[in-house]
């Protein structure tokens, strides 16, 4: 028989482990805002610091030495050539890489050492890729310091991403499409491209858009190439100058990129310098929320939309 | 009578209309397609085989100056000047300091908010909390780095004064904020896959929510977060720019994160911002750093692996 005494050490008992759990329950709201709140500083920080900054010379100017007339020009022409670039080289490489993965691969050795080889790569740190890309790009390959090396190297490093996000994507569409299809007399190319791709394009698309947002904030990688930080002037356009120039001789040129262009900023002891550091954050991490939150409002969409 | 029964077709190759007929091509082009495909998806292994290559090809030549000894066991890292020594201990002193710095930060944290999430947010606060986190991992690390130099240390500075301007503490916390959404959002993924009948087994023991969590969710989901762990780790040792803004990138053999250091990370970018020529002792000597790096990414990866195995819960 349970004792009075016994009754009341158990609703102790029981009123401690409530305690714990609302304890807790606090806790995790606690963990959460000191999240949020660092994100608030971060943003509100840079935008005190830099708005003042931001206004239509800021980027039509070239860097300079006073801080006051320096501008990001060379560093969003920079950014996004090399934007260029790692998109031709990731997406294509990216998407025919899921694709085989999921729809042509066997299960044998070699389909296995390519999928360790992809979750290795996803962890290898970015500055390891810039140190492949100096051995390999600037000297094996002769690329030299430009455009053209920075961009696959930047492809490289999100190409993981790409794949993932294409398999996962790819992986979501029942095997009755694939059925149907073959039933049909499709060949296993027809069945890709006129099925599976355009069923799993917004899938892979939001994959695409992670990754390129993840290379517009990369520095180190492009740091290790020996990126210059100081660059006034741009590129050479398509046929113009004298002797004009080639199509594709912007590759090639020496350039600048957003994260870069900060770092310049932020290392130099002068305060001015601090505010445009502040003023092209602002714009760099404008740019990567708006990425990534397309991205995820894609992604939302896509749940709600799609129901197989 | 007799009849002719004429087939209404020869079964020849025009029995079939030229638009349907099975072209002579077909098996080539599907041939040559699955090759094309295949030739990319090899394009990871050829990463890897010229990362390993090229970071061994150049540090095989660091290590015929260097002894092996040296590197290993000397005190001081000073590549760059005449009297040239080669420590690596110097360096790797301040990237296990910033991380273990990083992780005191993002394991506690990270864990708080992937059991928060999982066992107790309503689900409007998850809805919204999940893609928040998820953008702060996609917050560029330069950024992070700004932040920690302009607005952590200060704040740090108000709190104890002697803390000079670059210091592995700031840099290491930020870092650990920079890390939380990584472990909160596989942790959470990993308890997430936990099945119902479990937490139900428990809460009709008369379990809390933290009973459950605690004693129920998270054992069963022990192989998912230590792999979270371990992402983590990889992340902030291979972290570079937060380090070389904010922990000032002089090379201090200290466990002590009040002090400025270089990292692994650190002294490669502060070699790649100078000039050095191609061939140079001092350029290889970032490839050896990189190798030290790799060895010790690959090895965090290594112990991942094991555990996912050793501790896997098949449902």
């Amino acid at each position: 028989m349970l004792q009075p005494q016994d009754i009341e050490a158990i609703r102790a008992l029981i009123a401690r482990a409530k305690r714990w759990d609302a304890f807790f329950g606090v806790l995790g709201i606690i963990a959460l805002m000191i999240g949020v709140l660092t994100f608030s500083a971060l943003f509100l920080d840079m935008a005190v610091r830099g708005i003042p900054r931001l206004d239509l010379d800021f980027f039509t100017n070239f860097p300079s030495r006073r801080a006051a007339s320096a501008g990001i020009l060379s560093a969003w022409v920079g950014t996004t050539l090399v934007m260029v670039v790692t998109a031709c080289a990731a997406v294509p490489l990216g998407i025919a890489a899921g694709v085989y993965l999921e729809e042509y691969a066997p299960k044998n050795w070699l389909t296995d050492i390519i999928e360790i080889n992809i979750t290795n790569l996803a962890g290898v740190p970015s500055i390891v890729y810039g140190l492949l890309a100096l051995g390999l790009f600037v000297y094996q390959f002769g690329l030299g310091q430009s455009i053209l090396s920075a961009g696959l190297t930047l492809a490289l490093l999100i190409l993981p991403v790409v794949i993932v996000a294409t398999r996962e994507s790819i992986r979501a569409i029942p095997v009755s499409v694939r059925e149907g299809s073959y039933a049909c007399g499709a060949t296993t190319w027809q069945t890709v491209s006129d099925h599976i791709l355009p069923y799993s394009s917004a899938g892979i698309l939001t994959g695409v858009i992670i990754g390129m947002a993840r290379a517009i904030g990369e520095t180190a990688p492009i740091i290790t190439i020996g990126a210059l930080t100081f660059i006034a002037f741009l590129p050479t356009a398509p046929f113009a100058g004298d002797p004009p120039a080639g199509l594709f001789d912007w590759a090639l040129a020496p350039f600048t990129v957003m994260p870069i262009q900060m770092f310049n900023w932020t290392s130099r002891p002068e305060a001015a310098f601090l505010a445009n550091a502040a003023a092209a954050g602002f714009v760099l991490v404008l740019m990567t929320l708006a990425m990534n939150g397309a991205a995820i409002w894609l992604r939302y969409r896509l749940r709600k939309n799609i129901k197989w | 009578m007799s009849v002719t029964v004429t087939l209404p077709m020869a079964p020849s190759d025009n029995a079939v209309s030229e638009r349907l007929r099975k072209r002579a091509t077909r098996h080539v082009k599907e041939r040559i397609i699955e090759a094309v495909l295949l030739a990319a998806a090899l394009v990871s292994v050829f990463t890897t085989l010229a990362i390993v290559y090229i970071l061994v090809s150049e540090s095989w030549v660091f290590f015929q100056h260097v002894p092996l000894k040296d590197f290993l066991f000397d005190t001081q890292w000073t590549p760059l000047f005449d009297d040239a020594h080669y420590g690596i201990m110097v360096l790797l002193s301040g990237t296990i300091t910033s991380s273990a710095v990083a992780l005191l930060v993002a394991i506690p944290l990270g864990t708080i908010i992937a059991i928060y999430l999982s066992e107790f947010a309503p689900f409007k606060v998850r809805e919204i909390a999940k893609p928040f986190l998820e953008l702060l991992g996609g917050v560029p690390t330069i950024i992070y780095g700004y932040f920690a130099l302009v607005f952590l240390t200060p704040l740090l500075q108000m709190i104890y004064p002697d803390l000079p301007g670059f210091n592995l503490l700031s840099a290491g916390i930020v870092m650990g904020i920079m890390i939380i959404p990584y472990v909160a959002s596989l942790s959470e993924d990993a308890m997430r896959a936990v099945p119902m009948a479990l937490r139900e087994g428990s809460y009709a023991m008369g379990a809390t929510r933290l009973q459950t969590s605690l004693r129920v969710v998270v054992p069963a989901a022990t192989s998912g977060i230590a792999s979270a762990y371990i992402l983590g780790i990889s992340r902030a040792v291979g972290e570079t720019m937060i380090l070389a803004v904010a922990a000032g990138m002089q090379p201090n053999l200290t466990f002590n994160p009040l002090e400025p250091g270089a990292t692994i990370t650190s002294f490669i970018v502060q070699v790649a911002l100078g000039d050095l020529p191609h061939g140079s002792i001092g350029y290889q000597t970032i490839f050896a750093a990189g190798l030290t790096l790799m060895l010790m990414t690959l090895a965090f990866n290594l112990l991942g692996y094991w555990l996912r195995k050793r501790y896997r819960e098949v449902y």
